[in-house]
């Protein structure tokens, strides 16, 4: 395993993180508010189906005389607007009609798919509409030159550096803010926040839209920056994938990232698996490797910053942590036999990790103490 | 004479079905402490609620500082320099106290971003220290809420409250979740807010408290003002007499009972509650069959948890319960039930009904399972109907049918329900947890009178109520709860009102 | 009567309403919704051949959304009717290409399979749900995912249930003694709807007649009480999950044993689990109200082919009409606004997303 390999292989997770990370954003605004979305799904599709067309439309009306970029950005910006409208119709069912929020959520699966297949069936695919094309990317200068993180980091569409900036900014904004502070408020302990003159389902319908167009984005992703068109139902679970992402990142969009490229990198070893350069069981030593790794860290922390009283799982967290690290340099340096093991269990590396922290076999994973509940004035 | 600084003046609050209070006039005198005196139900909560801007009052006026106003919301109260400390916390478990503090009002350094500003966490902690030392209140500003003890908690309440810039500071019942300490070290810093100048009023119906604290005391009874006085012109005895009126008991038709074997025995018995404080402290005592045991005291003292350590429904760390001669500690509820006991719990709507369930479905849902109504796993309908057309009218219980939703009923009527299911078993052992809370008269009564009915037939009843005119009307025996034990055991002829309410209060007998 | 008429008020109206907004969908896309109804109503019920087909379409709708309802009595949001009706498929394919039997014993065995292969991938959530109180939506989702993951290994070229001697990804047919008897000759109507059917018989039985199911309603109702009445809450959580996975795993065998080819392949069901929320709620969560909801998603599906053959218009139109469907009985208040009812408060679906953080 040389540095070529690796560099190409934490590029191409970084790639492959992002629409997970970004979905993992979505529902980050909207659960830390307390509402419920399992319909990131839908945004997605919804926002995939709205950059191309958006893009595509801008470039006809504008008589392709302007660089394609433009054409890109409006269909970016088509698909924030589209996915964040039907994450408005989730907000009004769930906050206004005080619609269970898993079964609003549904409804807006439904919808998206329903709307988006049509939209494909009867315009798009008839007439072989073709896209305007994908972000180039680019490379920053002078940090795309630091030697093995360059062209890791700074070397990719601008989507991803979007992606990045909108972690960052999420996590600065949800626990250094004024607004940050009365989200989670309104997600712990809505009463708690009236009391305080916080106006507690005008914050959520904000946050639920805003999250809205961040899958947006996501979805503007999958069209405008990988294959340049519109397949139906091109999401293919990355919605669900990222709600996971997000209850294995704690809520926070940090630990969502750190997820999601746990969770892109188990993509990416998949891809590498295909050509040859990994053989199956390293892979999943160093999967499991990472993952355990991840989680001692993540959670050690999570401990660590919120000075909690509970010190008595630490142990288990230092071994948990201490296993992975010693996993993943095994996995690097001992020749590994060929063992045959399917690829797709790889690809169950999300699921099954995110359904052992839930069963509390790692930590506790506690959503935001109000979630799920309609708010309603004494 | 100086002006108040809060009045007010002919204030009512209307809920649907009940005025809550009715034309109160109130005045908090400049750097008084007054105490806000009545039983559970009095309007003292509300009366306050209205001016914090919680509710808003139907009638009346209040002033500040001989100034009309108008309190909208928290804000508007917050703005007048009005601060409340609710009786159960306004603050999110998981934040510091610095983020609690900050709510809504945040302070910020940097760049003036609006509400994506930094945080100046370091520039509140420090003010909030400042603010305790002040006022002698230990705060640890980085402390997560969930991780502080209840004493602690409220110190923070009442932080947040001066933090906002309150001169007139309300506490609502401050001293019911606190240990006796944890009482005198509150009073301290009362007394030193009254030195900087703010004002206190102060709800609550433990009387030797006001006595000890307060400049001023204000009765409340039935939503009305029953009396004002000062410390010094009266008597415990006298508040209590105030507190609940000098109605008539309501005298049940009794005979003498005549106690036969104990039908249940509760030995040293010691319960935990979810934050591992001993809430049930080493309770003894027996009931015979025969006999209504009634235990007074003011709800939240463990009488709940001792209830369900005899029922099975919590877990009993240590000691004994035995019925009819038979150890039945631990275990499960249902084969406590099989024992012979019968339950009509303290909250109907979530442990005694199911709402969404017809009149008949409730009625079996403790024997469903058995015959006539269950044969072979299958229910029959019949038995089910029959038994419920029954106990409809053994219990005089008004509804359209017997489908009714149980939801539908109102609560006297749900109440009877519940009675119906549980006195029509066999059963050796009644445990009536605030059997009539919240009913109207003819209710009240018609439990009353089916409860001293099963006490004649030889079952055993043990009483748990609030309500001291219900435990001295049916009781032969009582004993009062406090604090997780049990005070004093007396025979109900040498009970008196003012005797329990200063044993409910926590002033232990010589 | 009166009040048989008032409770089917809004589903209806629901329903009505939906297509409206569906009809307005099409006229925008440029086609007569008239001209596309009337092809839709053709396809589902016009012929011999189409009543079949929206028969055999409304059969996994039932199941699917018996199991929901199910599980919704009993306080649970089982999303994963997809991942247990593929396991149930499985199941019941192995057993039916593996063992050698009369039809009279091979077509209930293999059914069994099917209902024990659902239930199983059931236990698990509601397993996690009872001890741990992990929130059974996701817990369900993604178990779906690894189902199909799992199955989609099994039937790959390395897999152990791949058939031999094919390039597309496909289990061994079941042999005919475990195929489904054909109800009408030289017809596809197989007898898996009426096993459908008693199914819903059943489940009503089971649910209202019974003292298992008096306990799975209470604990859905109000777990509290149920605790007080003695009933073991952890136990019917799990017991609730299971039967509510059988439900769909029978639902998934009978697609494998009552079909041609017989045999299980990718690219199947796909996407059952939301549309069957959305027949359990516009069936009022009941037996009797989830077969006629499905029926009605079954003859949408049906008869949607050959209204995109006629007029088209993609089929799509009806997963528009079905989501429509949902937002408006889940919304309720919106259809009774606008139609001006009025409706005594009537027990809805209970809230299951306030359980989310896990507390019970």
């Amino acid at each position: 395993m040389d540095s070529v390999f690796f560099i190409g292989i934490l590029t191409l997770a970084l790639i492959k993180a992002t629409p997970i990370a970004l979905g993992a954003m979505s529902g980050l605004m909207s659960e830390r508010s307390g509402v419920i979305n399992i319909a990131i799904e839908g945004m997605m599709l919804v926002g995939a189906m709205v950059a191309f067309l958006g893009s595509v439309a801008f470039n006809n009306v504008t008589g392709g005389g302007m660089p394609k970029a433009y054409s890109l950005v409006f269909g970016l910006f088509a698909a924030m607007l589209g996915a964040g409208l039907i994450a408005g119709l989730h907000a009004y069912l769930s906050i206004h009609y005080k619609v269970d929020q898993i079964i609003s959520g549904t409804v807006i699966n439904l919808l998206a798919i329903g709307i988006t297949n049509f939209v494909a069936n009867a315009y798009i695919d008839p007439n072989s509409i073709a896209g305007v094309g994908v972000f180039p990317k680019i490379s920053i200068p002078i940090l795309s030159k630091i030697p093995f993180i360059g062209p890791i980091l700074f070397n990719h569409a601008i989507l991803v550096y979007v992606m990045l900036i909108l972690v960052a900014l999420l996590q600065y904004a949800l626990f250094r803010t004024p607004w940050g502070l009365r989200t989670r408020a309104v997600g712990e302990h809505p009463r708690a926040a009236d009391t305080v003159g916080i106006n507690v389902n005008r914050r959520r319908y904000i946050n639920v839209i805003l999250g809205g167009t961040i899958a947006g984005i996501g979805g503007a992703f999958l069209v405008l920056q990988s294959v340049g068109r519109f397949q139906k139902l091109m999401t293919t679970g990355r919605g669900f994938i990222a709600l996971a992402a997000l209850i294995f990142g704690k809520w926070t969009s940090v630990g969502a990232l750190g997820s999601a490229l746990l969770f892109g990198f188990a993509e990416a070893l998949g891809v590498r698996l295909q050509l040859g350069d990994v053989n199956e069981l390293q892979a999943l030593v160093l999967l499991t490797g990472l993952g355990l790794a991840f989680l001692g860290l993540a959670f050690g922390l999570i401990k660590a910053i919120r000075r909690g009283s509970d010190t008595r799982p630490n142990r288990r967290i230092a071994i948990i942590a201490i296993a992975g690290i010693g996993l993943i340099t095994a996995a690097m340096l001992i020749d590994w036999p060929t063992v045959n093991i399917p690829v797709q269990f790889l690809g169950l590396l999300p699921f099954i990790a995110t359904v052992l922290v839930l069963a509390g076999f790692v930590g506790r994973a506690t959503p935001p103490a109000a979630i799920g509940k309609p708010y309603e004035k004494a | 004479m100086t002006e108040p600084v809060l009045s007010l003046v002919g204030v009512s609050k209307r809920f649907p079905g009940v005025l809550a209070n009715d034309n109160v006039d109130f005045d908090l005198a400049p750097g008084e402490i007054h105490a806000l005196l009545g039983e559970n139900g009095a309007g003292k909560t509300t009366l306050m609620n209205v001016v914090y801007g919680l509710y808003k009052h139907d009638e009346g006026q209040i002033l500040i500082n001989g100034k009309e106003v108008e309190i909208d919301d928290p804000n508007d109260a917050l703005a007048q320099g009005i601060g409340m400390v609710h009786q159960h916390f306004m603050l999110v478990p998981v934040m510091t106290v610095v983020e609690n503090l900050m709510l809504g009002n945040e302070t910020t350094r940097g760049p003036r971003l609006g509400s994506l500003s930094d945080l100046d966490e370091k520039q509140v902690a420090e003010d909030v220290k400042q603010l305790g030392e002040v006022h002698g209140l230990a705060i640890n500003p980085d402390a997560l809420v969930q991780d502080l003890s209840v004493g602690a908690q409220q110190r923070v309440e009442i932080v947040k409250a001066l933090y906002r810039g309150a001169d007139v500071l309300i506490l609502d019942e401050p001293t019911a979740v606190l240990t006796p300490q944890e009482a005198e070290e509150l009073f301290r810093v009362m007394r030193s807010l009254i030195d900087e100048g703010k004002s206190i009023i102060f709800i609550t119906h433990k009387l030797k408290e006001v006595l000890e604290i307060a400049d001023r005391i204000t009765v409340l009874r039935n939503g009305k003002v029953a009396g004002t006085t000062t410390p010094s012109e009266t008597t415990e005895a006298e508040l209590a007499a105030m507190m609940v009126g000098r109605e008539v008991i309501l005298q049940v038709e009794k005979g003498p009972a005549h106690p036969g074997d104990p039908v249940l025995k509760v030995e040293d018995v010691k319960v935990k509650d979810l934050r591992e404080q001993m809430v049930v402290n080493g309770v003894s005592f027996e009931v015979r069959g025969g006999e209504i045991l009634g235990i007074a005291g003011v709800q939240g003292n463990g009488q709940a948890q001792m209830v369900e350590a005899i029922t099975g429904l919590a877990h009993v760390e240590s000691g004994h319960v035995t019925i009819d001669g038979r150890e039945t500690t631990n275990l499960k509820p249902r084969k406590v039930t099989e024992a012979g006991i019968a339950h009509v719990p303290a909250d109907r709507h979530k442990h005694g009904l199911v709402l969404g369930y017809p009149i008949d479905e409730n009625l079996i849902l403790q024997t469903y399972y058995l015959s006539p109504f269950s044969r072979r796993t299958f229910i029959q309908p019949k038995a089910v109907r029959a038994n419920a057309k029954k106990l409809v009218e053994e219990y005089d219980i008004r509804t359209p049918s017997i489908s009714t939703l149980a939801g539908s009923l109102s609560g006297g009527n749900q109440q009877k329900v519940i009675v119906a299911r549980e006195l029509s078993r066999d059963i050796r052992l009644l445990i009536a947890n605030q059997p009539t809370r919240g009913l109207d008269v003819g209710s009240i009564e018609y439990i009353h009178n089916r409860i001293i009915e099963k006490r004649d037939e030889g079952v055993g009843v043990l009483l748990v109520s609030s309500e001291l005119d219900e435990i001295l009307g049916l009781s032969d025996r009582i004993a009062v709860m406090y604090a997780g034990e049990i005070l004093t055991v007396m025979p109900a002829n040498e009970a008196t009102k003012e005797r329990l309410g200063l044993l409910m209060a926590g002033v232990r007998e010589a | 009567m009166r009040a048989l008429v008032t409770r089917a008020a809004v589903p209806l109206l629901a329903i009505f309403t939906a297509l409206l907004v569906s009809a307005g969908v099409l006229l925008l896309q440029g086609t007569s919704p008239i001209k596309a109804y009337l092809a839709l109503g053709e396809g589902a019920f016009g012929t011999q051949t189409a009543i079949i087909e929206t028969l055999i379409k409304t059969t996994p709708f039932i199941l699917g959304g018996l199991a929901i309802a199910l599980a919704f009595r009993g306080g649970l949001f089982n999303i994963g009717v997809q991942g247990q009706l593929f396991m149930g498929s499985i199941f019941a394919v192995v057993v039916g290409y593996s063992i050698e039997a009369p039809p009279i014993i091979h077509i209930p065995l293999a059914m069994l399979a099917g209902m024990v292969g659902g239930g199983l991938w059931a236990a698990i959530p509601g397993y996690l749900k009872a001890r741990n109180g992990a929130h059974e939506v996701i817990t369900t989702i993604m178990l779906n995912f690894i189902a199909a993951r799992i199955i989609a290994w099994a039937i790959s070229p390395v897999g152990p249930l791949r058939a031999p001697r094919t390039v597309v990804p496909e289990t061994q047919a079941v042999f005919e003694s475990a195929r489904l008897p054909i109800l009408i000759a030289d017809t596809r109507l197989h007898a898996g709807v009426i096993i459908a059917l008693i199914a819903a018989f059943v489940v009503y039985w089971l649910l209202w007649r019974t003292v298992t199911g008096f306990e799975i309603r209470t604990v859905g109702a109000n777990p509290s009480a149920a605790r007080y009445a003695g009933i073991n809450v952890e136990r019917n959580i799990v017991l609730t999950m299971v039967i509510s996975g059988a439900l769909a795993g029978l639902g998934g065998a009978i697609q494998v044993l009552g079909l041609a080819p017989y045999n299980f392949t990718t690219g199947f069901n796909v996407g059952l689990g939301f549309d069957s929320i959305a027949v359990a709620v516009l069936g009022g969560i009941a037996p009797f109200g989830v077969v006629l909801a499905a029926f009605l998603f079954g003859a949408m599906d049906a008869g949607a082919r050959l209204m995109q053959l006629r007029t088209k218009v993609p089929i799509d139109i009806i997963t528009i009409t079905q989501g429509l469907i949902l937002a408006f009985v889940a919304a309720n208040l919106i259809i009774r606004r606008l139609y001006r009812i009025r409706t005594k408060a009537e027990e809805g679906p209970v809230s299951l997303s306030e359980l989310w953080g896990g507390e019970n």
